[in-house]
């Protein structure tokens, strides 16, 4: 049986006019507009388009959320198994609305959605790590590729085979990493890959370097002797027993824990459960990573203000930057909710 | 973990950790050099010397919340 | 050096009345072989068991594997520093019984080891699904120290890897490779030309504490500054693993013995490449050991007259910032670099999967993000404790269904995403 595909375009493209068209809210028509004509011949028997939805690209980027319900509703009734959006090439509102609506697509209504755009459409930016889309040069002068690549990649995601990597499928990754097996093993890719790299060829590195996000410094604290400082630490440093089962690497959760009451951090009361480092020193005295003892006393000489009554641990090693910044973010919250000036975290 | 508190709070967070290229890399703002992975704040064999090391790094992160920066810094002293 | 691997198939393993090979199968006498281990009052509890390819079998939790070898000709014995002396290994004969490994089995003391699956997708993942495994399972005794468990149990596969290579002497050979290569830069010249690329092998050992260590003609590679190394020696068992953390990435001794990167530059040495030799460098736990190591490391490679150097990473985390450093300080000395290593980019694959990085690192070869997951099969028969895949990385008490399906990351299987380079297994962008 022929699967069914609904087909998103702008008010461009469904000849309805241009920039003055440009803020038409959504409408449904059965026919075949646009593209259309060229997804029928691209997806052969496999599928068919079985309605169009339209939608002007300053309409939907005016009033995103009426859009996409309405954009959703419209292309539900046409009981769809896919839809495809665009393409896009390097309009930018169109691009947003393919990608926002795709999205929402997959969402809503567990279908699959294509779309395609320029490497530098904005779209890319805002949605291109939650949908499909493949690559296109930046004007319609590209139409009959995009949608042979549209057809061809939305043909491949209905089908229910286990897909390959987006080098090979033909899109834009979406910044997931997976598991496959090469021809070759890793030891023989080194090899060769060393040997184009020595050689001046063309060579393809199988993880880019990323480029990690800075932030420009807190302001410092002005009158440290009135100041509530906290102490956390990704060592792994816990009350005895793990009460809250952090994992030993990989952590899936941060714990809070109340050192208002404790001067100094022993094997009666704290112990470490990082799997990442050798413990030996830290189960003798957990001080030595998580610096209670020390802290203490200088709350006490007046060095600071207060000693904030919470500890906030969690295991470092094999976490994922993901679990991490979010924990940074959940102890973030936390912190400034307590008034919380300052913090020191300690690694391993 | 470090940036992103320091980013949600709005407050320094100074990181204390041995391996400082991968604190440059991550992108924490203060850091500190701790003394070893298993015992970044600990001198282990000497308990005088163990606390003082730790105090010694305790007092180095006040000085260092203290302390204006306008980019990542490593508070050596 | 030249050394011959005398290769005899092993394609069953059984219990018999003598350790020896007959006709393809490996007997192991039981008795015999446990009473190697008599004296040994780190154990309380001793056994051994079989497990074969193919078998509803699964080991856990597994400390160590070791491939049964011993030397036929030749100065030293295998596994120096343990079984051997200090003589250098690496010329003559050994013996290899290919198709058979010891498997180490012990409880978690706070670390993790991983699993072995003897058939099922978990075979996929390492090589120990198609060997024949002789397991030995130990209990430690009461209030032993854990660092008295680990070197009791690293030493007990040894001896009982070597043991039964020894019992099998006159094995019938099925195949025979000679490794034969000048010892000298000046005489690998003469044997390639000088038109090929002078490769350098730069392999990264864990040396960072309990658990964390490897050793190299029996010490301690914590103590150790960079140093060179033949290929054949590491063939003789050289290199020893005590590393027990992160199943997916600890470098079994098996794994040392046939280490794929030092196999493969053999293989094209003479070739399309000149194999100068091997640099066993270290991971510290301290940044100055990291540079130490890698200033060093960089220095060997210039005496050598290196043009091109392949790295290897043990571990994930701190020993990230190792070959970064590596990779950028010898790039900076006009050396082309490649590194194979694995990534940490958490089960939705969406996460950064390094701790540390260095635009220099522009050559890399992943083995595998070791956080995504995989849904193994239950087992009939389990070697050890199951309940062990609760402290295992990767895995937690939820990992395990009442009929013994475990859903856990493949950080939990024995060298899955080992980063010498043994597997097929590598990661993309989808």
């Amino acid at each position: 049986m022929k699967k069914r595909v609904v087909l998103y375009i702008n008010q461009f493209f469904a000849g309805m006019g241009g920039e003055e068209s440009a803020h038409i809210p959504p409408e449904s028509k059965n026919t075949i507009l646009g593209p259309g004509a060229a997804f029928t011949q691209a997806f052969g028997d496999e599928a068919e388009i079985v309605g169009t939805v339209i939608c002007g690209d300053s309409y939907y980027g005016e009033h995103i959320e009426q859009a996409r319900e309405e954009c959703l509703k419209r292309i539900r009734a046409f009981e769809p198994d896919c839809l495809v959006a665009g393409p896009a090439f390097n309009a930018g509102r169109y691009g947003v609305a393919c990608g926002d609506i795709c999205t929402a697509a997959q969402r809503e209504l567990n279908i699959t959605a294509v779309t395609g755009w320029y490497s530098e459409n904005p779209g890319r930016e805002l949605y291109g790590a939650n949908v499909f889309a493949v690559p296109t040069v930046d004007s319609a002068r590209g139409m009959k590729d995009a949608v042979a690549k549209m057809s061809r990649l939305a043909l491949r995601l209905m089908s229910g085979e286990p897909m390959g990597p987006a080098r090979e499928e033909g899109y834009f990754h979406r910044g997931i990493r997976k598991n496959f097996f090469h021809e070759k093993t890793g030891a023989q890719r080194a090899i060769d890959l060393a040997l184009q790299k020595f050689h001046g060829e063309a060579f393809q590195t199988e993880l880019e370097m990323p480029v990690f996000k800075k932030i420009p410094p807190a302001a410092p604290v002005k009158d440290i002797k009135s100041a509530k400082i906290a102490i956390c630490s990704s060592g792994g440093i816990v009350p005895k027993g793990n009460p809250d089962h952090i994992r030993v690497s990989s952590a899936m959760n941060w714990g809070k824990y109340d050192i208002s009451k404790l001067d100094d951090l022993t094997p009666e009361n704290y112990e470490s459960i990082h799997g990442g480092y050798d413990r030996t020193w830290a189960l003798e005295d957990p001080d030595r990573v998580l610096p209670l003892d020390e802290m203490r006393k200088l709350e006490r000489e007046g060095a600071f203000g207060k000693l904030y009554e919470y500890a906030c641990t969690t295991t470092g090693t094999a976490t994922s930057v993901a679990n991490a910044e979010s924990f940074g973010r959940e102890i973030g919250e936390l912190l400034k909710k307590d008034g919380v000036d300052a913090a020191i975290l300690t690694s391993t | 973990m470090v940036r992103e508190i320091e980013k949600t709070a709005g407050i320094p967070v100074v990181h204390i950790a041995t391996i400082v290229p991968i604190m440059l890399t991550v992108g924490s703002n203060r850091i500190i050099p701790g003394i070893a992975i298993p015992h970044p704040l600990g001198k282990p064999g000497n308990d005088e010397e163990d606390h003082a090391a730790r105090r010694k790094l305790c007092e180095r992160a006040l000085k260092a919340i203290t302390t204006k920066i306008d980019k990542q810094t490593v508070f050596k002293e | 050096m030249k050394l011959e691997l005398r290769q005899a198939f092993v394609r069953d393993v059984q219990w018999g009345e003598k350790t020896q090979m007959k006709e393809g199968v490996l007997f192991i006498d039981k008795a015999d072989a446990l009473s190697l281990l008599a004296e040994e009052k780190r154990f309380t509890h001793l056994d051994m068991d079989l497990a074969r390819p193919g078998e509803s079998v699964r080991i856990i939790p597994v400390k160590d594997v070791i491939e049964p070898r011993c030397k036929l000709e030749g100065k030293g014995e295998c596994f120096p520093g343990f079984i051997g002396g200090s003589e250098t290994v690496g010329n003559g004969a050994t013996l290899v019984l290919k198709g058979a490994a010891v498997v180490t089995v012990g409880p978690i003391v706070s670390i993790q080891e991983g699993l072995v699956d003897m058939s099922g997708p978990g075979t996929e993942y390492n090589p120990y699904g198609a060997t024949c495994n002789v397991c030995l399972l130990v209990q430690p005794a009461a209030g032993i120290e854990k660092k008295e468990y680990e070197t009791a149990l690293r030493e007990a596969g040894i001896r009982l890897a070597w043991y039964i290579a020894d019992k099998c002497r006159d094995a019938a050979i099925d195949r025979s490779d000679v490794y034969e290569m000048a010892d000298s830069v000046e005489g690998k010249a003469a044997e390639c030309g000088s038109n090929l690329p002078r490769f350098v092998y730069v392999c990264q050992a864990i040396s960072q504490g309990l658990l964390h260590d490897t050793f190299l003609y029996g010490v301690d590679v914590k103590q150790i500054l960079p140093t060179l190394v033949q290929p054949q020696e590491i063939m003789d068992g050289a290199m020893i693993s005590a590393n027990c953390v992160s199943a997916c990435d600890k470098q079994n001794t098996f794994h040392h013995q046939n280490n794929p990167v030092v196999m493969e530059l053999c293989a094209r040495h003479g070739k399309d490449l000149n194999f100068l030799g091997v640099i066993v460098t270290t991971e510290m736990m301290t940044l100055v050991g990291k540079i130490r190591s890698s200033e060093y490391t960089v220095k060997l490679a210039q005496m050598l007259g290196a043009q091109v150097a392949i790295i290897t990473e043990e571990g994930c985390g701190n020993p990230d910032t190792d070959i970064c450093m590596n990779a950028k300080n010898l790039e900076l000395a006009g050396i082309k670099t490649v590194v194979i290593g694995n990534e940490v980019a958490g089960q939705n694959g969406a996460s950064q999967g390094l701790a540390d990085v260095t635009p220099e690192m522009n050559a890399y070869v992943s083995c595998g993000n070791i956080n995504e997951l995989v849904e193994l099969p239950p087992m009939k028969k389990i070697i050890g404790d199951i309940r062990a895949i609760a402290n295992v990385s990767g895995g937690d008490e939820k990992s395990i269904g009442s009929d013994g399906t475990i859903v856990c990351e493949i950080q939990s299987i024995i060298g899955s995403t080992n980063e010498l380079g043994c597997s097929k297994i590598g990661c993309e962008w989808i």
